[in-house]
């Protein structure tokens, strides 16, 4: 009984609202990087450079503008062009070929991204303001109102894609090229455009959560490899290609790691969701919620 | 029974040999930069080639031999630490029983999975390496890793020599070498066989009755084996290990070298080594120090992925496989 007695019951809910916050965003990221998947049969391992990139695009804009809707929109945007850019011009020549040739492709671009951002904005992390600057006392702490924002505006935008993908015009070309690409071609849906399309919108993703993160820990050029690690972990435990699957994974795995910050200290807890992963390709190498085929 | 030479052997045969006295001239001729320069050309190419028995031969893409790599660094680095005077083939010895170790955890879960899943999953498993040993500061250094004397090439009661950047090279190329001749008989021998078999058609070679997964298993170990090699030599050659070898840019440029110089050669892979060190070379010498020269090496990387996915030694595959 000892253990309950000294159970730190503030502290662990505390990490429940951190742990779905952080859930939200990763399930922002994953969601974007799992529809390239699902989609393109692409694995696009510069996903966490263009969540960076999005950052930096957000912070410059802000200090320019000050705003920080405006910056969530023109990072979005930014980068939905240069996803559409690299995709063009990298992706599109491979169309045919084996698979793995996108994942090298994806990873050349993940180098240059990189090296581009440490060339650029140098190697200290970038601050951003909080742009909402209200608390709430949840125990002891000040807790900031933008984090449960943030957990919000991320649900909304997966939803909002979601809801893109059942009714949109776009959003049904999209799912019969995913069904079949041959036929969706035959019918006159321009289907070299939806690929463009799609990387473009899962890069547009993947930027917005990168605004919507930079307030909480910074921007630096490094941050990339963690978030498509993490994302990465997300999908295959989500199971590939299921949208649904990615958004629980990510949420049960933030969690996973918050609680386990209360007893470790935060670089080791990332052994937990690397944990998850090896249990899962134990006991269900298809992730725990694919659709079965 | 004797085999005749055919008069493809006898011309692969006369290049090895040419080649091979090029590199046992080399240190001599060279200055003490680019003789240091090419012994680490050479073991990058060795961590290359260990990684090509799974890129080119069996068709999985590994980017997680920086924790092959790292663990065979790091068990030299144990010997050469704990053992007094420090002995060359105990590093040796723990630097592959660490690969072995490493290999085996990662060969055992990582094998379940294929493509895709197989190269991301092996890059996540070198991470938990990379945590363990940057988090475990008492054991390890943390960050700023291990540093120990050379140890002295010996073979009992009969040399007992310093190390210079000259014999460390012609070692380091002993060894570099015997590890081409072996992986090239391994790839040759039915067990190489099979591994083609699983590139091509991984479905068909299970349904001819071969139990896929434990190939892939040995396969992973073979390259896991042979990447701890390249660690060790790395940390003899250095005199030092630190994180940043198991880190995951170790396990990219391996990716790379491999990529660059042809996937599925053995010697490709050391060429794409050599090629991508020179580069670097060259472009720190005419820009400086600062300069982001992996952004120029990542615009030929793609470019090589697009327009010559067989690499800079591809039109001889065939040929070499032979």
């Amino acid at each position: 009984m000892q253990f309950f007695h000294n159970f730190p019951l503030d502290l662990f809910i505390i990490q429940t609202v951190n742990g779905i916050v952080a859930g939200m965003i990763l399930a922002l990221v994953a969601s974007g990087l799992t529809l390239i998947f699902g989609i393109m049969d692409v694995v696009n391992f510069a996903h966490g450079e263009l969540f960076m990139l999005g950052a930096y695009v957000g912070v410059i804009v802000i200090a320019y503008t000050g705003n920080f809707w405006l910056a969530l929109v023109v990072a979005a945007i930014t980068i939905a062009i240069l996803g559409a850019a690299i995709q063009i011009v990298t992706l599109r020549p491979l169309i045919g070929r084996d698979p793995l040739n996108t994942i090298l492709v994806t990873f050349g671009i993940s180098l240059i991204l990189q090296n581009y951002a440490l060339w650029q904005f140098g190697p200290v992390a970038r601050r951003m303001p909080d742009p909402i600057t209200g608390h709430f006392i949840l125990f002891y702490l000040d807790y900031p109102w933008y984090r449960m924002v943030i957990a919000g505006l991320s649900g909304a935008i997966i939803g909002g894609f979601y809801l893109f993908l059942k009714y949109a015009k776009f959003g049904v070309w999209i799912r019969a090229t995913t069904q079949d690409r041959v036929m969706a071609q035959a019918m006159g849906i321009p289907v070299p455009w939806v690929l463009t399309g799609v990387f473009a919108l899962g890069a547009a993703m993947a930027a917005a959560s990168g605004v919507l993160f930079a307030p909480l820990a910074g921007v630096d050029f490094s941050m990339g490899l963690d978030w498509v690690l993490k994302a990465f972990i997300v999908v295959v435990v989500g199971g590939m290609g299921s949208l649904g699957g990615s958004v629980v994974a990510a949420i049960f795995i933030s969690l996973l790691e918050s609680y386990a910050a209360i007893w470790l200290d935060p670089s080791q807890a990332v052994i937990v969701s690397f944990v998850v992963l090896i249990l899962t390709l134990l006991f269900k190498p298809t992730g725990l919620f694919a659709a079965p085929k | 029974m004797t085999r005749h030479m055919t008069r493809h052997d006898k011309i692969y045969w006369a290049g090895f040999a040419v080649v091979m006295a090029i590199l046992i001239v080399a240190p001599l001729v060279l200055p003490e930069f680019w003789r240091r320069f090419l012994t680490e050309v050479l073991i990058w190419g060795l961590l290359a080639m260990s990684s090509d028995l799974l890129i080119g031969y069996t068709g999985m893409i590994s980017f997680g031999h920086s924790a092959f790599f790292g663990l065979g660094m790091y068990g030299a680095a144990a010997a050469l630490l704990l053992v007094s005077p420090p002995n060359l083939w105990l590093a040796i010895g723990l630097g592959l029983v660490g690969a072995a170790a490493a290999a085996l955890f990662v060969a055992y879960f990582s094998t379940r999975l294929r493509d895709i899943y197989f190269a991301i999953s092996t890059l996540i498993f070198s991470q938990i390496f990379y945590v363990i040993i940057f988090t475990w500061t008492s054991l390890t250094g943390g960050e700023n890793g291990l540093i120990f004397s050379r140890p002295h090439f010996s073979i009992p009661f009969l040399v007992d020599a310093r190390f210079t950047t000259t014999t460390l090279h012609w070692f380091v190329l002993a060894v570099v070498t015997a590890s081409y001749l072996i992986l090239r008989r391994i790839t040759q021998s039915p067990f190489g066989m099979v591994l083609q078999s699983i590139r091509e058609n991984e479905a068909r070679t299970r349904a001819i009755g071969f139990s896929v997964q434990h190939y892939k298993i040995v396969a992973v170990m073979l390259s896991g084996l042979f990447a701890g090699l390249a660690g060790v030599l790395y940390g003899i050659q250095n005199e030092f290990v630190a994180p940043n070898f198991v880190y995951f840019i170790t396990s990219g440029d391996t990716v790379i070298f491999n990529v660059m110089g042809g996937i599925g050669t053995l010697v490709g892979p050391i060429l794409g080594a050599g090629f991508f060190q020179l580069l670097h070379e060259l472009m720190s010498r005419v820009f400086g120090d600062q300069f982001p020269y992996l952004i120029p090496l990542g615009f030929i990387f793609i470019a090589m992925i697009i327009f010559l996915p067989q690499g800079l030694l591809g039109f001889a595959r065939r040929w070499l496989n032979k």
